[in-house]
């Protein structure tokens, strides 16, 4: 494998994992509290139809951004009022969100643009495009950072670099201020932080607004970064690899980014190699290089590398005691 | 723990409650349908006319309806465990594998009422071993099964479009999809029993493997109501900890399950591959195990739910298409949405109308809202 592949690999590594990232780090805030949260797909979904749609009608990307993040907040509302107001199963409710999505986003898009449910195509100036960093010109030429700072670290879209910046945030919101503190203590054991005088329903609430909002602009990047508008079922199942890359990763924020960039990594690979027979190993299956995110996932979960231990409280509703 | 609901009356908690979450999902469904700018009591008209109209149509509403009591039941007994098993959908997927092999070996040789017992020993099979490691890995190692169970929707989707590309296709075929089966792996179809009440069925893939769906909610029936077996798994689901106090294993109650709920699950590859198509193709399951989820919750777990639920769901999507044809502006994924509120309002916010009816229902008639001897207790 020349250079010049490696760069282009590792590239495509990480546009792919950008929208992973979001999700994972969007689920992150709502399990921490002690949500669970499968609805991400769905969330990330609408957030991509709004975004595809209002960008297409505004011609502004930001105002897609925006329209985004609000309808995946309120998805992520609706799935508070469910499993953190009426305690219903967080399971049930997180499934509901992924049909409504993936059924409204089908039926609306055909009504409003009639073009077989995706909507219209967009110019560059309604989207979210590469960004070309400061010297990526000029530094092309030093050996080994040079490449890696113009081909890969530059070029990249903002909501990318939002979502590479929002791992340190996301963990030192967690592990530096009260607000995380208070998030992970109601995720392991909610009726020590109610006796503290501190309300479950807002924190949990507040966590759940968290992730709509990573999801939107998620369902964002997906819209008008990676594509020039909305195609039908677009988030095609990353919903439930960053699912998988959060479990994988523990619930923890850094090693969340590597497990996205490993599954990022995997579906780059399978989609550059497809049908190409590997040295030493024969022609590996397609299918299999994109089965492998859920079976690493599923080995983990047996205990094998290391054990996955899901916040003590997570899936169980909150029962104040009268 | 106990709920923080108070008891109701039953004919309200499993008649009135349910049809009002129904009630407000196809409420919300209708305002979709405003949305998009149709008039929803048309669309109304048009989908029952679609799914009850003409023998045609309500032979296609039963054949649809085959596929949700099967995921419907798998459902139903996993939550009567406690368990969630979202894995229908790639447990019914595996488990046409199962009935691939039976077909493809002996339509030949034996004819269909000899390969059909086979075909469900062998999809039951499938559809189970499916299920097994999810279900292992929850009893022995606690991971989480509905994210298992997720995992294996993905690794079977990804097994079966490999074996249907790269191992089952007979060269000359254009789809990724087996061979035709020959007559001794086609099941007879039913289309005559509606006949016999006058009405007209010309072709339609309603077959008897509706007949071994409405065994199997019998079977159901008995098996969590009726037998040993099924106490255990309904004390398990109410309470792990009293049920191993009780001296019932934990493991073997959750694969137990979890291995009737994949086969459950697995017999639904029947109907669309042997009734039907009379071959195996690329996601034939289409989204019937997820349907599951929304038919057991609002069946209440209980088969005499599953059956009408599953005929609902059997209507809309057989209505559906009829809808789509008349009003191109509400295509079939118009059911995507109503499934998604129906598993919403019955499912997550089933509690939501609770206090509600109790206050209606304590202003109108005290006693069967169950206050009276509340009160008499208190003095």
């Amino acid at each position: 494998m020349s250079a010049d592949t490696l760069l282009q690999l590792l590239d495509a590594t990480i546009r792919v994992s950008v929208p992973l990232l979001l999700a994972a780090l969007a689920g992150l805030y709502s399990e921490r509290s002690g949500v669970f949260d499968i609805g991400l797909d769905g969330k990330m979904l609408a957030g991509a139809f709004t975004a595809g749609a209002v960008a297409a009608v505004t011609g502004s990307a930001w105002l897609g951004l925006l329209a985004a993040v609000l309808i995946a907040v309120a998805l992520a509302l609706v799935h508070g009022f469910a499993s953190i107001t009426h305690r219903g199963n967080q399971i049930v409710s997180g499934v509901a969100i992924n049909f409504i999505a993936a059924g409204s986003t089908i039926i609306l898009g055909q009504a409003w643009f009639a073009q077989g449910g995706r909507t219209p195509s967009l110019p560059n100036d309604a989207r979210f495009v590469g960004i070309e960093l400061p010297f990526a010109d000029a530094l092309r030429g030093v050996p080994l950072i040079g490449p890696v700072y113009s081909e890969i670290v530059s070029g990249q879209t903002l909501l990318a670099y939002f979502a590479f910046g929002m791992v340190p945030f996301t963990w030192w919101v967690l592990f530096r201020t009260r607000f995380g503190l208070r998030l992970r203590a109601v995720g392991e054991n909610p009726a020590a932080v109610d006796t503290a005088g501190i309300s479950v329903t807002w924190l949990r609430y507040r966590a759940v607004i968290c992730t709509g909002v990573l999801t939107g602009v998620a369902g964002t990047y997906l819209a008008l970064s990676q594509n020039a508008g909305f195609v039908k079922d677009m988030t095609a199942g990353r919903g439930f690899i960053a699912l998988a890359a959060l479990i994988f990763a523990k619930w923890k924020p850094v090693p969340t980014m590597w497990a996205c960039l490993l599954f990022g990594f995997l579906d780059a690979f399978a989609i550059r190699y497809q049908g190409i027979a590997l040295p030493g190993i024969g022609r590996v299956p397609v299918q299999f290089m994109q089965a492998l995110p859920y079976l690493l996932t599923v080995i983990l979960l047996a205990g094998f590398i290391g054990k996955a231990i899901p916040p003590r409280a997570g899936g169980v509703p909150y029962v104040k005691e009268r | 723990m106990s709920t923080p609901y108070a008891k109701l009356p039953r004919w309200a908690d499993y008649g009135l409650i349910p049809l009002l979450n129904l009630l407000v999902a196809f409420l919300v469904a209708g305002l979709v349908v405003l949305i998009v700018g149709e008039n929803p009591l048309e669309a109304a008209g048009i989908l029952v006319e679609g799914a009850f109209g003409r023998g045609q149509y309500i032979a296609y509403t039963l054949y649809y309806a085959t596929n949700f009591i099967f995921t419907g039941l798998a459902v139903a007994v996993a939550f009567h465990g406690g368990l969630f098993n979202i894995g229908g959908e790639g447990q019914a997927y595996i488990a046409g594998l199962g009935v691939a092999l039976v077909a493809l070996s002996f339509d030949a040789t034996f004819p269909w009422w000899v390969n059909f017992p086979l075909a469900i020993l062998a999809s039951a099979a499938m559809g189970a071993a499916w299920a097994l490691i999810p279900a292992y890995l929850q009893a022995r190692r606690g991971s989480h099964i509905v994210i298992t169970t997720i995992m294996f929707n993905f690794i079977a989707a990804s097994v079966m479009v490999y074996l249907l590309v790269d191992v089952l296709k007979p060269p000359e075929a254009m789809g990724p999809q087996t061979r035709g089966f020959l007559e001794g792996a086609q099941l007879p179809k039913l289309g005559w029993v509606l006949e016999l009440f006058g009405a007209t069925v010309r072709s339609t893939p309603f077959n008897i493997s509706f007949l071994l769906a409405l065994l199997m909610a019998v079977a159901v029936w008995a098996l969590i109501w009726r037998t040993k077996l099924g106490y255990e798994i309904r004390t398990y689901g109410f309470s792990p900890k009293a049920a191993r106090y009780a001296g019932i294993g934990d493991v073997r109650t959750i694969m137990v399950t979890m291995l009737i709920s994949g086969a459950l699950a697995g017999m639904m590859a029947l109907n669309p591959i042997m009734g039907s198509e009379h071959r195996v193709q690329l996601d034939f399951v289409t989204g019937a195990g997820f349907v599951g989820i929304a038919v057991a919750l609002m069946g209440r777990s209980h088969p005499a739910g599953i059956v009408p639920a599953a005929i609902l769901f059997g209507a809309l999507y057989q209505g559906g298409a009829e809808l789509a044809f008349e009003m191109p502006a509400i295509s079939r994924d118009m059911i995507v949405i109503i499934q998604g509120l129906v598993i919403l309002f019955a499912g997550a916010l089933e509690h939501m109308f609770r206090p509600w009816v109790q206050t209606a229902l304590a202003s109108l008639a005290p006693r069967t809202a169950g206050l009276e001897p509340a009160k008499a207790e208190g003095r």
